[in-house]
């Protein structure tokens, strides 16, 4: 019989997994949301700050709140459901999708308002992943870089066909700015339909369980009694209509549904349930920041939080790339 | 009682299995043996509903594995299948936790709790039940599978090659346990093995099979002789007596 002494099992991330961890990440992305709220190139205390406090600030942050938690626990499903930590809306051509249909929406319905676009884009986000995934199931070798590959491959591919599009259409100027990833232009009245990532992270939550079983593949659902099929249908839904929204309403927003679920695997482990509030306060504050960062760098000009969470991102997707493979 | 007839399978122009008809009775250890690509495999798979088969009917119970409730299903029958990579970092005891999904659905109640202490007791993970899967020997990995299908509290336990990878001590001790599992939980235990030794010493019913049929099914002193044997893996096989039981040796 294997004996084990009782210190061995104690493991060396158990600090993380006390609930005191918890409440410092949660201190510190408040801070930030706070920060947000008070930060920019407008005098808040000259005359009509409140108001712009109502009109930009309010919004900006919210946005923050919700988008950054949204792309995040994108990431996290989408990596349940493929059983690869390199897949999160930007690597899998989720987010590309979602901007192919954005641009359809525009040229074909001109005057839709931007619940309608985020249909669309929603829609088109939910086919194109299907399709990923249909490509997966045919890739006889799935090894960890390759599911990726093909998915950053599927979106480079439907990234040029927008362009195209694009260009033959007059609208490339705008799509440059559309998918900036950028909150600058997040106002009173542009942001509201973003709510619908809030009503998809609530879903996540009730249905956390059967996307942990799913993690665990067909065979091990199957036996346990789950439709595997069928959940991974709806994880995928889950996942397209949160990355259409936050597409639609500020860009593409790359690596942190990679970066902020490896980073909590790492320390808790893989159990949804408990994970998602870690997830989701990590997607925030890492959003935020980098926005507060894109806010101050070049004040009065801002850089879009995209390039800077890009430049963190890169990093960090690298780090992880050299971490799994020391680790097999 | 699982009851197999005319079951068929190919995979494309390959012939994998059948026509078979099989009678397990409830109860006790089964033990499948036979050479490589002999079908134990492709029909435990089947007769544990991960595969469906080309022709033919599975009962386990009084269900139909193919028509059947999969969640009901899942409160009758576990499967555990030879290749379990999951990427997923879960704990021992998380990891046993969803072998309770079909009765729990994700709300873990006292009863449930309970059955996952049984089982982490039961192959004797309880000191390693909050470690990561990924920190866990080969040998402990495989164990905390087992208990995952234990806590599922199922009739009929079905494994396949349960003893791959594992050394001799942890092979010997994982049938000693699902040896127990038969034995003082009442399961029905139905196991691929590699080794007929395993199978000779600790299997009650031993179905010996070729070229996707069934060439005998008998108690392991029936099955475990040099004529089955060397018939059934083409190769000379001499069975002597250790401790009242047949052993089988092949290695001239």
């Amino acid at each position: 019989m294997v004996t084990t002494s009782p210190a061995a099992a104690t493991s060396s991330t158990s600090w993380w997994r006390r609930s005191g961890g918890l409440s410092t990440l949660a201190v510190i992305t408040a801070s930030l949301v706070v920060l947000s709220l008070f930060v920019g190139v407008y005098d808040l205390g000259a005359e009509g700050g409140g108001e712009m406090f109502q009109i930009t600030r309010v919004p900006r942050t919210i946005a923050l709140v919700l988008a950054g938690s949204a792309m995040a626990v994108s990431g996290q499903v989408l990596q349940q459901l493929t059983q690869n930590r390199f897949v999160e809306p930007t690597t899998t051509g989720t987010s590309e999708w979602a901007a192919l249909g954005l641009l359809i929406s525009v040229i074909l319905l001109p005057s839709a308002g931007l619940t309608e676009r985020m249909i669309i884009a929603s829609v088109s986000a939910f086919v194109g992943t299907m399709v990923f995934m249909a490509i997966l199931r045919r890739v006889q070798l799935r090894t960890t870089l390759i599911v990726p590959i093909v998915g950053i491959m599927l979106g480079a591919v439907v990234s040029a066909l927008t362009t195209l599009i694009a260009i033959s259409t007059n609208y490339l100027q705008m799509l440059g700015t559309w998918f900036m990833g950028s909150f600058t232009s997040v106002v009173r009245g542009q942001y509201e339909v973003l709510w619908v990532v809030a009503a998809v992270c609530v879903a996540i939550f009730l249905l956390a369980d059967r996307l942990t079983v799913a993690g665990l593949g067909k065979d091990v659902s199957t036996n346990v009694g789950l439709n595997y099929e069928r959940v991974l249908l709806v994880g995928t839904l889950m996942v397209s209509v949160a990355t259409g929204v936050t597409t639609v309403v500020v860009g593409f927003l790359p690596f942190i549904g990679l970066i902020v679920p490896n980073v909590v695997s790492l320390l808790r482990g893989d159990d949804l349930r408990s994970n998602l509030p870690w997830v989701c306060l990590g997607g925030v504050a890492i959003v935020t920041a980098s926005d507060l960062i894109g806010r101050t760098i070049r004040m009065p000009f801002e850089v879009p939080a995209s390039v800077i969470l890009g430049v963190l991102g890169a990093a960090g997707f690298i780090a992880l790339v050299l971490r799994l493979r020391r680790h097999g | 009682m699982i009851t197999v007839s005319n079951l068929t399978k190919r995979y494309g122009s390959v012939h994998a299995l059948g026509p078979v008809d099989l009678e397990i009775p409830r109860g006790g250890v089964t033990a499948l043996i036979g050479p490589n690509g002999a079908g134990k495999s492709t029909m435990l798979t089947i007769i544990g509903r991960l595969l469906s088969g080309d022709s033919g009917r599975v009962e386990v119970g009084d269900l139909d594995v193919v028509t059947a409730d999969s969640r009901e299903l899942a409160k009758k029958l576990a499967i555990l299948r030879q290749e379990n990579h999951f990427v997923a970092r879960l704990t021992v005891r998380q990891l046993v936790g969803l072998g309770r999904f079909p009765h729990s659905r994700g709300r873990m109640r006292p009863d449930d709790v309970e059955a996952v202490d049984l089982a982490l007791e039961f192959l004797d993970l309880t000191p390693l039940q909050d470690r990561f899967l990924d920190e866990l020997s080969g040998g402990q990995r495989q164990r905390a599978y087992v208990a995952m299908v234990l806590a599922q509290q199922t009739d009929y336990v079905l494994l396949d090659e349960p003893l791959n990878n594992l050394d001799m001590r942890h092979a010997v001790t994982m049938m000693r346990q699902l040896r127990r599992a038969a034995d003082e939980l009442g399961r029905t235990v139905v196991v691929v093995v590699h080794d007929v030794n395993f199978a000779a010493a600790y299997a009650d019913l031993v179905v010996a099979m070729v070229d996707g049929r069934i060439a005998h099914v008998g108690p392991a002193r029936e099955v475990i002789t040099p004529y089955v044997l060397t018939e059934v893996f083409g190769t000379p096989v001499d069975v002597i007596e250790h401790r009242d039981r047949p052993v089988a040796v092949y290695y001239h």
